[in-house]
């Protein structure tokens, strides 16, 4: 892999002199055409540096998906540009195509439906290397090395021959983990990785993936619509709605300090356990549901769910709103025309 | 059990037991469940998958799958087993007494048919309306759960909805016959959180109007704190702890229950494991003996392997099956 | 990597009791015995086999053997093996004659369903999966052919070409080559968005290796299925060939053709239909009844539920799946 260094810095940038692992910039990519268009996504930017957790929310159709797509290279953008290490994976073809795809995998949300139920335990850990034969190249080392995965996400020697029915789904999802880290990969795409887990065993799970990040120094962008998991998880959060990134910061100035209208509805909506907090905080019910992505609103997309609303957003898209983190790290950016100054400021 | 008060229950459970057939021979998946719920008041099953909360609820419509058998206990509503009821007998009471709310509104509802006549369609086995009163009293439920242009949406077909609005119309269905009680089966887990909060809202609003007995079954913890009143925690086919939600979950007298609340990631530190239950729920197959929480329990001595605790009061109105529970209110 | 155990693991607990139970899958004849409508399928099928594969080296000539006589015998237990089943009218025996187009329905049916299987999967299993252009070229050309009613096309081609065994066999199995393509198309189709296929293309999986891995054993009951029903309507074509005279050639017999002669006789001598239509419905009975317990015994998710009493099986959606161990 080159070294090239991409130096299109947005605005808060990390101080770190690494380049970031992954870079998006600007990506769009729609679907469909003519009255049919859906804007799945609409301008994303993202960056990640190695061993670090970016936490992606928003609601269905806010664009996650097709950005966790985006950054499998499952799905090529129509504009912007992806760079893992400065290197454009869309550019690359065969064998480097090949290569770089051991670098970035995948945990999928539905530990029922991504394993293929007619396959065992060890089969499915050890499918990535059917295509990358070079990884592990006996099968003596392979059986080995599927002991290893699996002892890995705390499983059981016993447990490589077993069908995906008879496992449970936290068990399962151990074994979706041991999947992706097979290849070795640099960043794991988490997409929704606990939310069909139980809450004892997504504590497991979420146990094993900090885990396996401060061993192996592998990166998440961990996806998710449960914000306390994203709190406890990610390092950075990006708040999406509608194919846009409306807000971006470090997870404390985010959660502590929402700017946009529609992050602090989020965190008033989801139900939280303290009364004491649930007392405390007013709870912001937004009108209705996410607009349809075939037609997206005018000016701000989120005006019509939006408290704070004025004629302006209808016809002006939001600026993007600059804050200096309070810790340090990333900025906290946010675009609105109206953002929230502080938590007193909507409750 | 938390009858303390002089009005009768609107719902009683009482030592529901059902048993289910499996691969590996029958297992039973609910062992003497019970609770009861008042009017106006709501009662949360919580538990994990597979804690038999679902299979509990669907006995007490009588939706079980085939393979599942109730083999014991009582389900009483307005003074009548509806286990003993014949199969005519108990569709009578589902609607105007009974009606459950499904996770999955889009398979809940019949694909081909216009959502006004499937909600209408209560009236008019009920109560015998005409196709056009019934289609009156569905636009007007459905204005009631906050349906847009009722008069028109009555035409279109479930899929012509989005996620929020078919819970919504299931909503409506299922209290079209002002039933004493309703049984949501983990309503709003389908939802995004900021439409799972307006449809509990809903629900809330409905409940106080037609001061209806809701059954909440769900396992989400957050939503048991924010929504209901009593709660029942479920494990392995059984009731481990009862009581009022302000309660149980502010002093746990089962490890489980403590368990489930610490392992809530709301207040943990990055960076710092989060306090996880360790292993998985038992299979069913292979319940313990002793009590059921045993493989997984911190506090687990002898006398758990041998002998299964029963629910037994640790408060006013609240019980826990641990031989240890006290030890639990010490700290 | 290390190999140090993560603490927390909830596999750890695993009730020792039934791993040792579960091990392996259960062994697939002992599931058939437990299924009694699968097991005495499974035993007609395979006697249909063997019959056909070696009734002729028993008969020997007596399928073709006249005697005007015995002519439109009824079936009876007095005119020894060959009269068992009574007689057409040139007095051959009908059950030699039914062990004789035995071998010929097979080696007609069987080959032409196997190809027309083979050919429309391996098509419709690539254009479901790769979408686009590659799908709408395959449809068309199934559309093209399902256009053309297939006992035309065979008519004319027949009488084109001579009307010989594998010439029908090619015929009938191009006609229901489309049949195939679609199903299976539709089986892609759908699981090519399925996370584990999506899972497989984050390793890189080449699409031919996902096909073969993760398509075609999930798309491969449904097709056999399908192919069961198939067999059925091919011996019906090949028959009515056989009745127009392009089909199986007399002094050869097949079922259907069997069928077919023995038409105007209906009202006086029914044996001489029937039997053979019987073994027609039977043979595909006991295929489709076999076909649907595969279905369910190469499924390990499902597996399980052949030890349930039959009347018990039918898993309806009021027990959410994870509820069922």
């Amino acid at each position: 892999m080159t070294e090239s260094r991409t130096t299109t810095a947005a605005p808060g940038a990390p101080a770190g002199e690494n380049p970031p692992l992954l870079e998006v910039s600007g990506v769009t990519k729609s679907f469909g055409g003519g009255r049919r268009r859906l804007t799945a996504l609409d301008g994303v930017d993202v960056r990640l540096g190695r061993g670090e957790t970016l936490g992606l929310v928003g609601e269905s159709g806010c664009g996650k998906s097709t950005l966790a797509r985006v950054l499998l290279g499952l799905e090529r953008p129509d504009a912007g540009t992806v760079r893992y290490d400065g290197v454009d994976p869309f550019a690359l073809r065969g064998k480097e195509l090949l290569n770089w795809r051991r670098r970035v995998q995948m945990v999928f949300q539905d530990p029922f439906a991504s394993l293929n139920a007619r396959m065992s335990a060890a089969d499915l850990i050890s499918e990535p290397w059917r295509t990358h034969p070079d990884v592990v190249p006996d099968a003596k080392a392979r059986e080995k090395r599927i002991r290893e995965l699996l002892s890995l996400v705390g499983l059981r020697d016993g447990d490589a021959h077993r069908y995906p029915n008879e496992f449970s789904g936290g068990q399962r999802q151990r074994i979706g983990i041991a999947r992706a880290l097979a290849l070795d990969p640099d960043l794991i795409v988490c997409d929704e990785p606990v939310s069909a887990l139980d809450l004892s065993v997504q504590a497991q799970v979420l146990n094993v993936l900090s885990e396996l990040q401060s061993r192996l120094g592998v990166a998440y962008v961990f996806i998710s619509h449960d914000l306390s998991v994203v709190r406890y998880i990610a390092d950075r959060v990006t708040v999406m709605y509608l194919g846009k990134v409306i807000e971006h910061g470090e997870t404390e100035d985010v959660f502590d300090r929402p700017q946009h209208p529609y992050t602090a509805a989020l965190m008033s909506a989801a139900p939280v356990l303290d009364a004491s907090r649930a007392a405390h905080d007013q709870e912001i019910q937004l009108k209705g549901e996410i607009p349809s992505p075939f037609d997206i609103p005018s000016g701000c997309r989120f005006r019509t769910r939006c408290w704070r609303a004025q004629d302006t957003c209808a016809t002006e898209a939001p600026p993007l709103v600059v804050r200096p983190s309070e810790g340090a790290g990333d900025d906290h950016t946010a675009l609105c025309h109206f953002p929230l100054e502080a938590r007193s400021a909507w409750a | 059990m938390t009858t303390t008060s002089a009005t009768d229950p609107a719902l009683d459970v009482e030592g529901l037991c059902v048993d289910l057939s499996t691969a590996s021979g029958t297992v039973r998946a609910v062992d003497g469940v019970s609770f009861s719920v008042r009017r106006g008041r709501t009662l949360a099953l919580l538990g994990e998958s597979g804690c038999g909360k679902s299979m509990t609820a669907l006995s007490v419509v009588g939706l079980l799958d085939p393979a599942a058998e109730v083999t014991g206990g009582a389900v009483r509503v307005r003074g009548e087993d509806t286990l003993r009821l014949s199969a005519a007998e108990r569709r009578k009471l589902a609607g105007p007494v009974l009606s459950i709310v499904f996770q999955d509104a889009l398979t809940a509802l019949n694909p081909v048919q216009p959502v006004g006549r499937q909600i209408g369609e209560p009236f008019r086995i009920h109560r015998g309306l005409s196709r056009r009163e019934a289609r009156e009293k569905a636009i007007e439920l459905m204005t009631r759960v906050g349906i847009p242009e009722p008069r028109q949406r009555a035409k279109s077909y479930p899929h012509q909805f989005s996620g929020g609005m078919r819970q919504r119309l299931l909503i409506a269905m299922a209290v079209a016959l002002d039933p004493d009680v309703l049984i949501a089966d983990e309503p709003t887990t389908a939802l995004d959180v900021t439409v799972q909060a307006q449809i509990m809202r809903l629900l809330r609003d409905l409940q106080d109007e037609r001061d209806m007995a809701v059954v909440l079954i769900t396992h989400d913890l957050a939503v048991v704190a924010q929504r209901a009143d009593d709660v029942a925690v479920m494990y392995a086919g059984t009731v481990v702890e009862q009581g009022t939600v302000r309660e149980v979950f502010s002093a746990p007298r089962h490890p489980y229950t403590r368990g489930l609340l610490d392992s809530v990631p709301e207040d943990a530190e990055r960076g710092q494991p989060l306090p996880a239950v360790p292993g998985s729920p038992p299979e069913l197959s292979a319940v313990p003996s002793g009590c059921v929480f045993q493989a997984r329990c911190p506090l687990v001595r002898e006398r758990c392997v041998s002998e299964r605790p029963v629910l037994r009061a640790t408060g006013d109105a609240r019980s826990a099956a641990c031989h240890f529970s006290e030890e639990l209110a010490r700290d | 990597m290390t190999t140090e155990e993560l603490p927390a693991a909830d596999g750890r607990e695993d009730s020792p009791q039934t791993a040792p139970a579960r091990k392996g899958p259960p062994r697939w004849w002992l599931l058939l015995g437990r299924d009694r409508p699968a097991a005495v399928a499974a035993v007609v099928l395979s006697l249909v086999v063997l019959v056909a594969l070696f009734g002729r080296l028993f008969i020997g000539d007596h399928a073709q053997r006249q005697n005007l006589d015995a002519s439109l015998r009824a079936p009876s237990l007095g005119d020894g093996f060959y009269g068992l089943l009574g007689t057409d009218v040139l007095g051959r025996s009908v059950l030699a004659r039914l062990i004789d187009a035995a071998a010929t329905t097979l080696s007609v049916a069987v080959p032409a369903v196997l190809c027309s299987l083979v050919i429309g999967s391996a098509i419709g299993l690539w254009a479901g999966y790769h979408g686009g252009r590659r799908e709408s070229v395959a449809m068309r050309v199934a559309d093209i052919i399902l256009s053309f009613p297939s006992l035309l096309i065979a008519v004319v081609v027949l009488y084109v070409f001579s009307p010989s065994a594998l010439n029908i066999v090619l015929i009938l199995a191009v006609a229901r080559i489309p049949v195939y393509l679609r199903t299976s198309r539709a089986e892609a189709a759908e699981l090519r968005s399925r996370l584990f296929v999506d899972a497989a293309r984050t390793f890189g999986t080449p699409s031919r290796h996902i096909i073969q891995r993760h398509i075609l054993p999930i798309a491969l009951p449904t097709l056999l299925t399908v192919a069961t029903l198939d067999f059925c309507f091919v011996m019906l074509t090949e028959s009515s060939l056989s009745f127009l005279g392009i089909g199986i050639q007399p002094p050869d017999v097949s079922w259907g053709l069997m069928v077919a002669q023995g038409r105007q006789y209906l009202q006086t001598a029914w044996w001489i239909t029937v039997l053979p239509g019987l073994a027609i419905v039977l043979t595909t009975v006991s295929a489709t009844v076999l076909a649907a317990w595969a279905r369910i015994a190469t499924d390990p998710a499902q597996r399980w539920r052949l030890t349930l009493p039959r009347k018990r099986r039918g898993a309806s959606a009021a027990v959410p799946p994870e509820m069922i161990p």
